[in-house]
């Protein structure tokens, strides 16, 4: 079992060592990630967990993998993805060319689920959306454009939730147990590493989607990164959050305006 | 680190359960009595991710007003929390609930497991975890850990719970301080103050 004292120490040399600063993460989560990853690989004494760590870089990246949570769905939420279709996405229509930032992406799903309403609002042709991840293996594999097709029948049930009236199947195609989905989409993805604690801002957009990553930082990290948000947006673009996150008390809160209900944010200021 | 010194000077009711357990839990929302030295935490395994009927619910029937959670909202003693739907409930030592959407375990997510570990990291001997009725063997694990860290295992009797296999998993595990029958939960949390 890993402990507080421990914890402490894997923060200090994780960034002594890599350049990586966890410290602003939210240490109950954080804590738990660890002690679960030093469970599955058999540890049972902490310096060697350490050790390891320090010595094997290719050791720390399967780490960094498995600490961040890496669980993505397409159209997750749908009712939320209903309302990006109806009530954000005919404003973004009025725009020359939409530039998305798909902050935090994970494998993808959310990205993909971005791609295909576009293009079935006719959108597609003149959106770029840059999808980033503080980690390099997940980016790999959300460049691919594959998902598990045991998925597909959640995802196309997601999908049709979300007001999706199109054949879900058209968008893909099924090979050895994948569903690869069309180069339509990804040739309108820009994919790269961006680390939300340390990295800047490095375009201004009109929308901003960072869904459930927020979570996992404290409040003065989540301040930070709000902050970030509001300084790569365009006057009147969107920010889109988790359905449990805000940015109710942080202080960035006036210049935005909420959607209803929903976890998305108008930049008024 | 600093916020981990911190420690909240309120005490901690967990209630966890599956199925069967939304009928206990609202049978004893309108009848609970005010528990102003605790944060009540009800932590229910339900399917649509996106449901909050729930909430509405107990704001509802519950005798102790329900706050609503956020990622990061703060613990207040004398409310009532209630895990959202799609998220694993964590809690921070400043007091701060946090969410975390990572795997499912026991195919639930909330896992009472988790929060009953987390809460007990946190709270120690000022938590009270009480595990209901359910077909699943979340919570088990969680009420270990409860134990070793000094707090109050309560544990709904399997032969009057309409799902035993929950609170029969626990017992398999963990012998509780109070093995209740459905009709002694609402008095024993009444007597908590």
């Amino acid at each position: 079992m890993v402990d507080d004292r421990h914890i402490e120490i894997l923060i200090n040399e994780v960034y002594d060592y890599y350049g990586y600063d966890f410290s602003g993460y939210s240490m109950a989560s954080f804590k738990r990630r660890v002690d679960r990853i030093y469970n599955l690989d058999g540890y049972t004494d902490f310096s060697h967990f350490l050790s390891r760590l320090r010595t094997e870089p290719h050791y720390f990246k399967h780490v960094v993998e498995e600490i961040t949570v890496n669980v993505t769905e397409m159209f997750r939420d749908p009712q939320f993805y209903s309302v990006l279709r109806k009530e954000v996405l005919p404003t973004l229509a009025t725009k020359p060319f939409i530039r998305i930032w798909h902050a935090g992406c994970s494998t993808g799903e959310e990205v993909f689920s971005m791609a295909i309403m576009l293009k079935e609002a006719n959108l597609l042709h003149k959106s770029l959306m840059y999808a980033t991840d503080i980690n390099p293996l997940v980016l790999e594999s959300a460049k691919k454009a594959m998902f598990p097709l045991r998925m597909m029948k959640q995802y196309s049930e997601n999908y049709r939730n979300s007001g999706g009236t199109q054949d879900f199947s058209q968008y893909y195609i099924a090979n050895y147990g994948y569903a690869k989905f069309d180069d339509e989409f990804t040739d309108k993805m820009v994919f790269s590493q961006h680390n939300l604690v340390s990295d800047r801002s490095f375009n201004e957009f009109d929308l901003i989607l960072c869904r459930n990553v927020l979570i996992y930082f404290d409040k003065n990290l989540q301040e930070r990164v709000l902050e970030l948000f509001d300084g790569s947006l365009s006057n009147l673009g969107y920010l889109v959050l988790g359905t449990k996150e805000t940015i109710k008390f942080s202080s960035v809160q006036h210049k935005f305006q909420q959607l209803g209900r929903e976890k998305i944010w108008r930049k008024i200021k | 680190m600093e916020k981990n010194k911190v420690t909240p000077a309120f005490k901690a009711l967990l209630i966890g359960g599956s199925a069967g357990s939304l009928e206990v839990m609202l049978s004893i929302l309108p009848a609970l009595k005010p528990l102003p030295d605790y944060a009540v935490v009800i932590v229910l395994h339900r399917k649509n991710s996106e449901d909050n009927t729930l909430e509405e619910l107990f704001t509802v029937r519950s005798a102790i007003p329900v706050n609503e959670v956020d990622d990061k909202t703060q613990l207040m003693p004398g409310y009532m929390y209630i895990a959202p739907a799609g998220y694993h409930l964590l809690f921070e030592a400043n007091g701060e609930l946090s969410l975390d959407a990572s795997e499912k375990i026991h195919y639930s997510r909330p896992s009472i497991d988790v929060a009953f570990e987390s809460a007990a990291e946190v709270f120690g001997n000022r938590l009270t975890a009480v595990l209901l009725s359910g077909a699943n063997a979340d919570g088990a694990q969680g009420l270990v850990a409860v134990k070793e860290k000094g707090g109050t295992v309560v544990v709904q009797d399997p032969l009057t719970a309409d799902m035993p296999m929950m609170p029969q998993s626990a017992l398999n595990v963990i012998t509780p301080d109070f093995l209740l029958k459905t009709r002694e939960i609402l008095p024993f949390v009444n007597n908590l103050n």
